[in-house]
């Protein structure tokens, strides 16, 4: 069938991008929003709104029954979850499902299945995806479990089976510390997860993050080439970029027959990111795992292809084949995405929702503002501090960084502190510019560069 | 005397460390100034708010989990 209508189960600046990308189709507009998000640019474009609920995400966005009933009651034939919320949520894809309503994305089996970390890691194996490297699932005896370092070389990482999103890690360096460890770590586990289940696992020192658009109808899987996002403040990617900063073209085919192999290994249907450690020295590349949605940096592979990855999403949803073959997609040029945030980059990154008081946004050949802001608007303090996202096309990276800087400093958000500076420092940083960074790098230049440049400001 | 305790920032209050711990502190017990009252929760980052002033009973404003704006008064504190 031919989607009609759809139901956009989201905030922010993705819901402003999906109602756009919906409404190029044709299709009719339904936003689920909660009380805070009611005068929102969303609410304000999309053909209808469905009130889910109170500010807090828990009792609105996150609740699978406000959401599937709103669905219901708007009589839409779809629903777009975006990121984050419900949008790797098995159930809520089960429940949309169930409604008789088509979740756009892969399937719930597809989701619960490179959801889990571990099952992952060995459908990517078995695909033939190299994983990062490690003990072959879980390891009890001591003695086994030192030889099992040793073969991988120090450091490695003991882990616990049931830990995740970087809780239940320790890094050690060589056999003797490991042997002292092992022990205290898995009656660690235990305490902390009730599973004294233990893994281990190399620590690529110095690595890229490195990770492959996919897209899939069921049938067919293509890739769209990779984004780096290798700047990160507490995991959290602040700059991406398409393509990976000096990746070798041999390097970058097999990672990307690698995650189109992983994807129709799963029968994989729509819009989805394998994401991948990659080790400069070595030139090794290495799983880490799959999100099985739109990702927030999705526009840098759009400026680069010139594909429109959400319409795509939707089509595929409404039963269409992909619209493209693999031979169709090339990447031309170099984009660059700065996530603006409201936080203050001077004052350890504190948030600072309010009024938008002056919005000008730079325009011109290769700029893409992708953003929920207008003047006037009240940023709620209930939701992440993403106010936008600026995207930079150039030619080759040193024009698109040349641009960058330009763009940047044409970009002005008062009202609220924002990230703009931040970025303005790093378009203009050797290291960066040199393209000499990694998944470490952000953080401690924080520390020292940044610091320095905020002190030389306060005195000047 | 009291003196009222007010919200350094907006977002959502909570009066407790997690969903399943104590309150930090319960409506009369005493508090020191450098004693956590709560947490302000905004654009999902925590940020501890603390007494400020010592004294003999807190007796909050506000219920936990709700809704502040900043400046907002979030208990008061009998000297």
């Amino acid at each position: 069938m031919t989607l009609r209508s759809v139901l956009i189960a989201n905030r922010g600046e993705i819901a402003v991008r999906i109602i756009r990308a919906a409404k190029a189709l044709g299709l009719r507009t339904v936003l689920a929003h909660s009380v805070a998000d009611k005068d929102s640019l969303a609410a304000q474009l999309a053909d209808e709104t469905v009130d889910i609920g109170p500010p807090a995400a828990k009792k609105s966005y996150l609740n699978i029954e406000a959401v599937v009933n709103a669905a219901k009651t708007a009589k839409v034939d779809a629903v777009h979850p975006g990121y984050g919320f419900l949008a790797e949520n098995a159930e809520f894809a089960d429940a949309v499902t169930a409604a008789g309503i088509i979740f756009v994305g892969p399937s719930a089996e597809a989701i619960r299945l490179l959801g889990d970390k571990v099952m992952a890691r060995q459908v990517a194996a078995l695909a033939g995806v190299p994983t990062v490297p490690g003990s072959d699932g879980r390891v009890t005896d001591l003695g086994e479990a030192i030889a099992i370092a040793a073969r991988i070389g120090f450091p490695v990482m003991i882990k616990a089976a049931a830990g995740g999103g970087g809780r239940g890690i320790r890094i050690v360096q060589d056999a003797d510390e490991f042997a002292r460890q092992f022990p205290q770590a898995s009656s660690e586990a235990a305490a902390a997860f009730g599973d004294g289940g233990l893994y281990i696992e190399k620590v690529i020192e110095r690595a890229r993050h490195v990770e492959v658009q996919i897209l899939g109808d069921g049938s067919d899987v293509v890739h769209c080439y990779e984004r780096e996002c290798s700047l990160q403040r507490r995991r959290q990617k602040v700059w991406e970029e398409a393509p990976a900063v000096g990746l070798p073209d041999d390097v970058r085919q097999r990672l990307c027959a690698s995650a189109v192999a992983l994807g129709r290994a799963v029968g994989y249907s729509g819009a989805g990111t394998v994401e991948y450690l990659y080790d400069d020295a070595s030139g090794e590349f290495y799983f880490i795992e799959v999100n099985t949605r739109i990702q927030v940096e999705h526009p840098v592979t759009e400026m680069i292809t010139g594909l429109d990855l959400v319409q795509e999403m939707l089509r595929i949803a409404g039963g269409a084949k992909l619209s493209v073959s693999q031979d169709d997609i090339r990447i031309e040029g170099h984009a660059i995405e700065c996530r603006i945030n409201a936080e203050d980059p001077y004052k350890g990154f504190m948030p600072g929702p309010g009024t938008i008081e002056t919005l000008v946004v730079p325009d011109g050949e290769g700029i893409r503002f992708d953003t929920l802001l207008f003047e006037g608007y009240a940023v709620p303090p209930f939701y992440d501090s993403l106010l936008g996202k600026l995207i930079v096309r150039g030619a080759d990276r040193a024009d698109c960084l040349a641009r960058l800087r330009t763009a940047l400093d044409g970009l002005v958000i008062t009202g609220i502190p924002t990230t703009i500076p931040l970025h303005a420092a790093l378009a203009r940083d050797a290291s960066v510019t040199d393209g000499r960074t990694h998944t470490r790098f952000l953080e401690p230049w924080l520390e020292s560069d940044f610091a320095q440049l905020a002190r030389a400001r306060e005195d000047a | 005397m009291s003196t009222e305790i007010k919200s350094p920032l907006p977002g959502v209050f909570y009066r407790k460390p997690s969903p399943e711990s104590a309150p930090f502190k319960n409506d009369g017990d005493s508090v020191a100034a450098d004693d956590v009252i709560g947490l302000v929760e905004v654009m999902k980052s925590f940020h501890e708010v603390k007494a400020g002033v010592a004294g003999k009973g807190i007796r909050f404003a506000i219920d936990d989990a709700d809704a502040v704006m900043a400046g907002q008064v979030i208990a008061e504190v009998e000297a």
